[in-house]
């Protein structure tokens, strides 16, 4: 019964997103106050009743009700209490209603605290989501109906795909999603503005906000994406260049390329057109992102064309949503537009450089990504591109853009001088040359690329803690007496750039330095790798909620005689017949030890695969420090 | 050796693998090592997005002994690769060849690029007029 009221719920929604969309836009047209008041409450009202449709989806899991198709093809009886409940989120359907209830909460959201924007302004912003929520909620009643029923109803379920059946998988699409469905706030504000053919400095305030918040979620949403493959895929990779994986690292380099351009916008007026044109990309790009991963395009062009509904059905509302969007833009102009001189060294053109970095990195993932499907769908054959065409092309873009980034964030607006950035980057590029050498030294390997790469990285780092300190000033009053005087954007941008330099600390050490042995043992056999040993003891039989494990204990000594005993299992999951992987990690900020239980030989020994990984949490590490300085450029509006 | 300690470390630089077995491995860390950057550039036919190293599957493990075999026959890294591109076709490089097809996909990033440079430049002069 709770199904069918979800089921209502959500076409009740449709019909609120209608009105919201027919009477904002009119209203606003119109100038009726009382018309325009309607979006608001609309957008609280779409969020209720998705929360209704979201709570009877999730009854459905955690009572089994294997009535309900997606319950049935998602679950087991068995399965542990959070993975029924992130099991409803864990398949298409689903994931589609989540889709929209994120639309709603951030429709909501904005509704509530947007009191004091115009109400004209506060209206077209709302009936824009509403059109948006509109083509996700027809999507879901007419592809996609998570409360679909088959009758008789399957016995037990099939369950959830046990690599599936992790914490960290169970909030990466939540994370994802509220990544990708934030920069709808920044699409309508885009639409809101052509509309209004002006924007104003609180246009750029509020639309910089949500875009951080969007901004920070991806982040943390692609980190622990990646961070779970690192642990779960079996040999400690963390990115992998998979469409997958790409179709959410475009809507966030065009999203950082937006945060960037966003600031010249809102401090001088300039770079309007281009400002809005990255905010209608960027959610373009998220979903371009979500058609890629769900319409089942990426496994083969065929499978898409055999049952196309899906996809069709999305392409559509791409195509309705960037098409009207760049029509609307073509003929957009801003009044207040201005157009000031600046030279090469200045703010306003190490932004636009760059935006130029990022948009071209943009484009590299999406040619990458789209470029096998073109030529598939296209009749020329099948090719495949890879991690080395994106080493080819990707990290040659990265190298310049990392050098000359620190340079942004000390130059002035206008016109900057040499004598300043001198001043402000002597000491960090003397700085960071000793530290990639001093690295180099303790390494005792001479590449020349990987020492560009470690210095490049110090630079990033040094650089930034340099900018913030002389930003705090700490000669003059303590610390903590001028952090709440610094602009928190002062902070939030050396932060997040720092974060990247610890990030690429972290890739160069995970890719450079790593070390790895794969032997065949039987209890008792000693395994060395660097400075470590290892004993293989044995490998006992465990039972887990919903699997059986064979868990290996393995004892590891350091140089210094410490032990610690790491246990990587494998584990059979029967309702699913699958198996999976699960590493032993003995974790330090320095290395990750990382040992994997593999296959039995015919003469009874185990293989066992041990890796070590320097600096890997540094990758982590930076993804945090980014998400961290998202939250310090929350509290800064304008100065 | 089975009862003494079992130690085969290999390079630092060396590709990872997550699916070979011991008794795969050529005992020459260099030759070895060429085995893996090969591999890192084959995909897994029946997989999703793998290397061959990378792979469980009986395909994928045969293009790893494959590989091996051509090593040790004593074939360049680049006569390797097309003796598996002939055999299963360009769906197995993960670096898409440098052929009029993929003239975009290789030089379209850079084009854009220098267009986004020119545009800065243009910019930069009509502020300066």
């Amino acid at each position: 019964m709770s199904a069918e009221l979800g089921h209502f719920a959500v076409i009740l929604t449709l019909l609120v997103a209608a009105v919201q969309a027919c009477i904002g836009f009119a209203g606003a047209g119109r100038g009726r106050d009382a018309w325009m008041l309607v979006a608001p409450r609309a957008a609280v009202l779409q969020l209720g009743l998705l929360f209704v449709a979201g709570a009877a989806l999730i009854r459905g899991f955690v009572t089994s009700d294997f009535s309900l198709n997606v319950v049935a093809a998602n679950s087991h009886i068995d399965k542990p209490l959070l993975y029924k409940i992130a099991g409803s989120w864990g398949n298409h359907e689903g994931s589609m209603l989540m889709w929209a209830f994120i639309l709603a909460l951030y429709g909501a959201l904005f509704a509530v605290l947007s009191g004091r924007l115009p109400l004209i302004f506060r209206a077209r912003v709302l009936a824009t989501q509403a059109l948006v929520s509109l083509g996700f909620l027809g999507f879901i009643l007419f592809t996609s109906n998570p409360f679909a029923r088959s009758f008789p109803a399957p016995f037990e379920g099939r369950g959830l795909n046990p690599i599936l059946q992790d914490p960290a998988l169970a909030a990466h699409p939540p994370l994802l999603y509220a990544g990708y469905v934030g920069y709808s706030l920044c699409f309508s504000f885009a639409i809101a503005a052509m509309l209004d053919r002006q924007i104003s400095t609180d246009w750029a305030a509020w639309v910089r906000r949500w875009a951080l918040l969007a901004w920070m979620f991806l982040t943390a949403g692609i980190a622990l994406g990646s961070f779970w493959a690192y642990y779960e895929l079996g040999w400690g990779g963390f990115w992998f260049w998979d469409p997958v994986e790409n179709a959410s690292f475009m809507p966030w380099l065009a999203g950082t390329a937006f945060l960037h351009s966003i600031k010249v916008t809102a401090r001088q007026g300039h770079f309007m057109r281009w400002t809005v044109l990255l905010a209608i990309l960027t959610f373009a790009l998220s979903l371009i992102g979500t058609f890629l991963v769900r319409s089942g395009v990426l496994t083969s062009v065929h499978a898409f064309a055999n049952d196309p509904a899906r996809g069709v059905y999305i392409l559509a509302i791409i195509a309705a949503t960037i098409g009207g969007a760049l029509a609307l833009y073509s003929r957009a102009t801003f009044a207040n537009e201005i157009e000031k001189s600046f030279q090469l060294l200045s703010r306003e053109a190490a932004l636009l450089l760059n935006n130029i970095f990022l948009a071209t990195a943009t484009a590299t993932v999406f040619i990458g990504t789209l470029y096998p499907l073109a030529i598939d769908a296209l009749g020329l054959g099948k090719i495949s591109v890879g991690p080395p065409y994106f080493a080819a092309v990707f990290l040659p873009l990265c190298i310049p853009f990392f050098v000359i980034l620190p340079f942004g964030p000390v130059l002035a607006w206008g016109r900057a001088s040499w004598l300043q950035i001198r001043r402000a980057l002597a000491a960090p590029l003397v700085a960071a040359l000793l530290a990639a050498l001093a690295f180099m030294s303790v390494r005792a390997e001479l590449s020349l690329s990987v020492l560009a790469a470690l210095f490049g990285a110090m630079w990033l780092i040094m650089s930034s803690v340099a900018t913030l300190l002389a930003a705090l000033d700490i000669r003059r009053a303590g610390l903590w007496g001028r952090l709440g005087l610094v602009p928190p954007s002062v902070v939030a941008g050396n932060l997040a750039h720092a974060g990247i330099g610890l990030m690429l600390l972290g890739i160069i050490g995970a890719t450079a330095w790593r070390s790895e042995t794969v032997v065949a043992v039987a209890p008792g056999d000693r395994i060395q790798l660097g400075g470590y040993q290892f004993v293989f003891e044995a490998v006992s039989q465990v039972k887990g909620p919903n699997y059986v494990a064979e868990r290996a204990r393995i004892v590891m000594r350091d140089l210094d005689g410490r032990t610690k005993t790491l246990t990587p299992e494998k584990r059979i999951y029967s309702a699913e017949r699958s198996q999976t992987t699960e590493a032993a990690i003995d974790v330090k900020l320095s290395r990750h030890i990382y040992a994997v239980l593999g296959e039995q030989l015919e003469d009874g020994r185990r293989v066992i695969r041990i890796w070590e990984h320097p600096l890997v949490a540094f990758i982590w590490l930076g993804a945090l420090v980014m998400v961290l300085a998202g939250g310090f450029g929350l509290r800064g509006g304008r100065r | 050796m089975r009862a003494g300690i079992v130690s085969l470390i290999l390079y630092a630089l060396i590709l990872p693998a997550a699916a070979l077995t011991p008794d795969e491995l050529i005992p020459d860390p260099a030759l070895e090592g060429r085995a893996r950057a090969i591999s890192a550039e084959l995909r897994c036919l029946v997989c999703q997005n793998q290397t061959i190293d990378d792979s469980d599957a009986p395909l994928a493990r045969d293009l790893r002994a494959l590989v091996r075999q051509y090593i040790l026959a004593g074939q360049s890294d680049a006569e390797i690769i097309a003796a598996v591109t002939e055999r299963y076709g360009d769906f197995v490089l993960f670096r898409p060849r440098l052929s009029p097809q993929n003239y975009f996909l290789w030089f379209g990033p850079f084009l854009l690029f220098a267009i986004g440079l020119f545009t800065l430049w243009r910019i930069l002069r009509k502020t300066r007029s």
